[in-house]
């Protein structure tokens, strides 16, 4: 494996250098800081999805004990909108700032917020301030509304798609649905907003210390430099902490208003509503294709709600021009408007509701035409990215797809329903495509070697739970040689260095050549003081013949050994430490080659037809992500992805009342992710071959894609198991009761 | 939440002396007093009475305190080695970490997960006599098929009740009227037109214990949970099984279905059509029959009827095997 790195750092399988902290709870998350006369605000939340706001009567609560205040439409200073695209860092999750007038646009919108000295008071007086509504039917779902006449948000077209599909030999036209689903994140939203003057702090949960910066000094109108977000720790996002939600808002306006720092913590049932959820998608997907299972026809065509307040595309159709060889494709996709909150991004954003919908269509056509489903992904194997008409920068999917198949077993698999069998259990298997894009974005960093033989590494990115502060110290150790243990990383404050959002799987591939940089950068100065201070057995010398190795300073052709540690260096020039500050730029289309993840995951479902009980007994995933930087982390994004994705086929489902728009499932007993028990031994293969195009490094991103193809996989083991196939996720129980009682 | 008084009372006298909601583990009363759906003035803390003990009786019954924790009483040698049934449907339900809080008489006493009872912006007749019932029009999945009523159909959550319904357990309670034996089949009520009725205790009526009557020599239990995923997930449908059978023929049984009754759900329709017969795949299917014959399915939970009969069926494969 080619690549400059010198040391066994990267590619190590190196545990979290902030295993510990969190472990033992020293770790300190979002609500967690210890805020001095910090007061507690709880939002009163809207029960209607849809209306407007006739009154809004707090007598009663107002006397209750320890109120402070209670805000609402009516009483409260104006917040602004965002500029959005017209301004970097600029990106809401909710454009409306909360409280701008009377209407409810879904149900668990914060209609007030009352402040308290204590939580309790702030809670039980929220549930006495009295709302009235002129409520309207809501709309919840998309049964409800007409499908949307005009011009798609999106449309891809290559070739002669609908002529195409209307001349294919074998034809497959499916509808597929995939539901509401909900982050739920371990570590719930939530905010410690303290003012300072006219300077705010935030105490955040975070996926984007700097985008969160900036939309609220936007929406607040106070200058940038007058907002900090400190986020150190992340109980993990998902997509969900990406952009600022309203609660964060409401800590900060509260807090200038009272005076006094103000704690906002989102109660879990509100994390079914105002927070953010992945969208209901209904995609249609037709497939054309020859009689020797070669495709010449691709029609995806998708439809997710979004608010009232927002447009949010669930990008489904991202993958479909590119996944698979086909001179033919059209992919659109539209919107309409439902009386839930605004959508938002949620691991794997697009891709795993799309492939859920195309690997599907892919393995009814499979079955059509009796063709293995791994052969007929052969035979449509993309050997370029079609759909920009040049190469992959480093695809190895095929080998992926054989890996995957030997370590399985696939050649064992035999075609008919039910034909295989464990005990008194049928087995299914199925496989599913993964992929992501790989991107990177802008990055700085400051490493600073500091005179007590440590270094430091900081950056306004965050980590929210991928190992972000691992990838840091490793790539600092690599470059310096100071053990990764003697390397303080500190993310998540806005007031350092900008760095990226943790979103897109981008944030490691972004900050790679930074920390590189600003390494190299601080390791350069610290050889010019090597050859400056007296007391230096380099003095004189040309800093060019010298290197640091092993954290040693030391003439290049010789070894090690023969040098010095490099905080000697800064003790004899008298200096507590030095900078180096390093960038890295996003990457751009000027390549001429596209930069994808690819991946497939086999599963294994066991059915028990007496009681209708199907359980996931075996999942394979085998990755094709670059050059892996750290096993352990990679591993666990991939193991944990997979867990999601089981919970993503056969339990989540966020459900709401059709009469009043309430997710009527908003709680940890009654919104079913996977548990322990479900999950079987889990395996994963990561082919790490690194990118070129991705950097020094050659890593892509490890987030999303994990995710992606395991539903899909999943439903297809479920019908070459049971025989009923499932278009309409979760598959449930009552699904698979379809066929009479075995 | 609503400010309240607290006691914690050391003697059962005492105990009665209170007027109050009695607190056990809290696992289902803290719950919904968080969500404003119990409001009482005053908390009772039952936890220092001296009421979690498993003793045998001269009478060869075991007799389980009413503060006997679920997961100590699921690993209780004796109720594993004698009871199955009952140490299956505590391990299959909630979490570790719920049934290490959990109690006997608590879990007993649990109320429903119906969505709209635990939320007070819905009308309910359980919660709200008089409201209506939001579970009829809505979304209705996880509710129930037998025992329902126009006004109520709630499920009655627990499994161990299901449990001990088929080992016939009896309650036994102290009160402002003395001592009360009850057994647990006349315990429950159905909804009717009083659906915030679920039981016959009187109020400030204390449950002591729970007596589990001696098994006859050879009887072999077993209880199977049917749900979404494997673990922390209520039933969608149970089925608790005591059976008694020699060489194939069944000479007494004793059938009870969770997750689909207004109450947990004696199945003596089952049992009838069990008792002296072969335990064969066509007899435990009438019996399933049997059991659902007037099963009342709502819009989304029609499912549960074939899912009951199926776990009744299975269940009784398996009891017999063992047998
Ligand atoms: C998330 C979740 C999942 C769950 N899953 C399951 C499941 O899968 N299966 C299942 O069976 N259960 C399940 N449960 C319910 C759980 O078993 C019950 O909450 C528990 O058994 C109640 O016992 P407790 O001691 O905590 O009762 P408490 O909450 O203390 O009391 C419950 C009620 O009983 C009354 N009470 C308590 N003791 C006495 C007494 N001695 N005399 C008179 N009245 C008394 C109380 O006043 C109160 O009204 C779940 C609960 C939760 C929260
Ligand atoms: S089913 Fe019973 S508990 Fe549920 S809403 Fe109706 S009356 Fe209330």
């Amino acid at each position: 494996m080619s690549t400059s790195s010198t040391s066994s750092v990267i590619g190590a399988s190196v545990t979290r250098v902030d295993g510990r902290l969190k472990v033992t709870g020293a770790a300190r998350y979002a609500v967690d800081h210890p805020i001095e006369n910090v007061a507690y605000g709880y939002g009163v939340s809207s029960t209607i999805a849809n209306g407007k706001i006739t009154q809004i009567d707090t007598s009663a609560a107002e006397r209750m004990p320890g109120v402070l205040a209670i805000l609402h439409h009516g009483n409260t200073d104006p917040l602004f909108r965002t500029a959005g695209p017209l301004q970097p860092n600029s990106r809401p999750s909710e454009s409306r700032p909360p409280f701008e007038d009377d209407v409810v646009y879904y149900y668990g919108q914060f209609v007030a917020l009352v402040v308290a000295n204590t939580f309790e008071q702030a809670q039980d007086a929220a549930f006495h301030v009295k709302v009235t509504y002129d409520e309207k039917k809501p709309l919840v779902h998309l049964d409800d509304v007409p499908a949307p006449a005009g011009p798609p948000v999106k449309n891809y077209t290559r070739g002669k798609a609908d002529e195409a599909f209307e001349s294919a030999p074998v034809k497959i036209d499916e509808t597929y649905i995939t539901p509401v689903e909900t982050h739920n994140p371990m570590e719930m939203h939530g905010t410690i907003a303290v003012w300072n003057g006219d300077k705010v702090t935030l105490y955040e949960t975070s996926q984007g210390v700097m985008n969160h910066q900036g939309v609220m000094s936007e929406m607040l109108g106070v200058p940038l430099d007058r907002v900090q977000v400190i986020s150190p720790f992340c109980g993990s996002g998902f997509g969900g902490k990406l952009f600022p939600w309203p609660h964060s808002l409401l800590a900060a306006m509260a807090a200038r208003r009272l005076d006094r720092p103000v704690k906002v913590s989102v109660p879990r049932a509100l994390m079914f509503t105002t927070v953010g959820h992945r969208p209901l998608t209904r995609q249609r997907v037709r497939l054309g294709a020859t009689p020797d299972g070669k495709l010449t026809a691709i029609i995806h065509d998708v439809l997710n709600h979004t608010s009232h307040t927002d447009d949010i595309m669930e990008n489904c159709t991202e993958p479909t021009p590119l996944l698979y060889s086909c001179p033919n494709v059209a992919a659109a996709q539209r919107l309409v408007k439902l009386n839930v909150g605004t959508p938002t991004p949620m691991r794997g954003p697009g891709a795993c509701p799309g492939l859920f919908a195309l690997e599907s269509a892919l393995d009814e056509l499979a079955v059509k035409m009796k063709i293995d489903p791994l052969d007929l992904r052969l035979r449509n194997y993309a050997e370029i990215d079609e759909s920009e008409g040049h190469p992959f920068s480093s695809k190895h999917l095929r080998e992926a797809y054989q890996a995957g198949a030997e370590r399985f077993g696939w050649s064992k698999r035999t075609p008919g329903i039910g034909s295989m069998r464990k005990g008194d259990e049928i087995l299914g298997w199925g496989v599913g495509t993964a992929t992501w894009s790989a991107g990177r974005g802008a990055a700085e960093v400051r490493v600073r070697l500091m005179a007590d033989g440590t270094a430091r590494a900081s950056s306004a990115t965050q980590d929210i739970g991928t190992g972000t502060y691992t990838v840091f110290a490793q790539v600092v150790s690599d470059k310096t040689g100071i053990p990764v243990e003697r390397i303080e990383v500190v993310l998540g404050d806005s007031s350092l260095p900008p760095g990226p959002t943790s979103g897109g799987s981008t944030a490691t591939a972004s900050v790679l050549p930074a920390i590189s940089a600003a390494s190299t950068a601080a390791i350069e100065a610290l050889l010019k003081a090597s050859v400056r201070a007296d007391q230096s057995p380099f003095k004189g010398a040309d800093p060019a013949t010298l290197a640091m190795t092993a954290g040693r300073v030391h003439v290049k052709e010789k070894s090690p050994e023969t040098g010095i540690p490099f905080e000697q260096i800064l003790k004899m020039s008298r200096l507590a430490a030095l900078e180096g500050n390093g960038k890295s730029v996003p990457s751009h289309e000027a390549h001429k080659v596209t930069a994808q993840s690819f991946g497939a995951h086999f599963v294994e479902v066991a059915w028990d037809p007496g009681i209708a009980r199907l359980r996931v007994s075996r999942v394979l995933s085998v990755f094709d992500v670059g050059r892996v930087i750290n096993q352990k982390t990679a591993r666990n994004q991939i193991l944990g992805a997979v867990v999601m994705g089981i919970g993503m086929g056969m339990f989540e489902e966020t459900i709401y009342d059709p009469r009043n728009g309430k997710p009527i499932n908003n709680n940890f007993a009654d919104y079913i992710v996977s548990t322990n028990a479900d999950i079987p031994e889990l395996d994963c293969i990561f082919l790490d071959y690194p990118d070129s195009a991705m950097g020094e490094y050659g890593a892509r991103g490890i987030g999303e894609i994990g995710l992606t193809g395991v539903a899909p996989a999943m439903a297809m083991a479920t019908y070459h198991a049971t025989g009923v196939r499932v278009r309409e996720l979760p598959i449930r129980i009552e699904k698979l009761m379809q066929r009479g009682m075995a | 939440m609503q400010a309240f008084r607290y006691r914690q009372p050391k003697s059962v006298d005492a105990a009665l002396e209170n007027s109050g909601r009695f607190l056990a583990g809290g696992t289902t009363l803290i719950d919904l007093m968080k969500l404003n759906v119990e409001t009482p003035q005053q908390i009772v803390d039952i936890n220092l009475l001296p009421l979690d003990r498993i003793e045998a009786t001269a009478d060869g019954s075991l007799k389980v305190g009413a503060l006997v924790r679920n997961s100590d009483l699921a690993n209780h040698s004796e109720i594993k080695a004698q009871y199955a049934v009952l140490s299956l449907a505590l391990l299959s339900g909630a979490s570790p970490q719920l049934r290490n809080m959990a109690t006997t008489a608590g879990n007993l006493l649990q109320r429903t997960r119906c969505y709209y009872f635990r939320d007070t912006n819905y009308p309910c007749n359980k919660r709200q006599p008089g409201t209506g019932c939001a579970a009829i029009d809505g979304l209705n999945r996880i509710h129930a098929i037998l025992g329902t009523s126009d006004q109520c159909v709630a499920t009655h959550p627990s499994d161990m009740a299901v449990a001990m319904m088929a080992l016939e357990a009896v309650v036994h309670t102290r009160g402002a009227k003395g001592e009360r034996t009850i057994a647990l089949e006349d315990f429950y009520l159905v909804p009717g037109q009083t659906p915030h009725r679920e039981n016959v205790l009187e109020p400030g009526e204390l449950i002591t214990h729970v007596t589990l009557p001696k098994l006859a020599e050879g009887t072999k239990s077993y209880y199977l949970k049917l749900r979404d995923r494997a673990q922390y997930e209520f039933a969608l449908s149970s089925a608790a099984i005591v059976v008694e059978a020699k060489g194939g023929h069944i000479k007494r049984v004793r059938v009870a279905l969770g997750g689909v009754g207004t109450k947990p759900w004696r199945s003596h329709e089952a049992e009838r059509v069990l008792t002296g017969k072969d335990a064969t795949p066509e007899n435990f299917h009438a019996a399933a029959e049997a059991a659902l014959q007037g099963a009342k399915p709502l819009r989304d939970n029609a499912f549960k009827v074939e899912l009951a009969k199926r776990a009744l069926v299975r269940a009784m494969t398996v009891a017999t095997q063992a047998a």
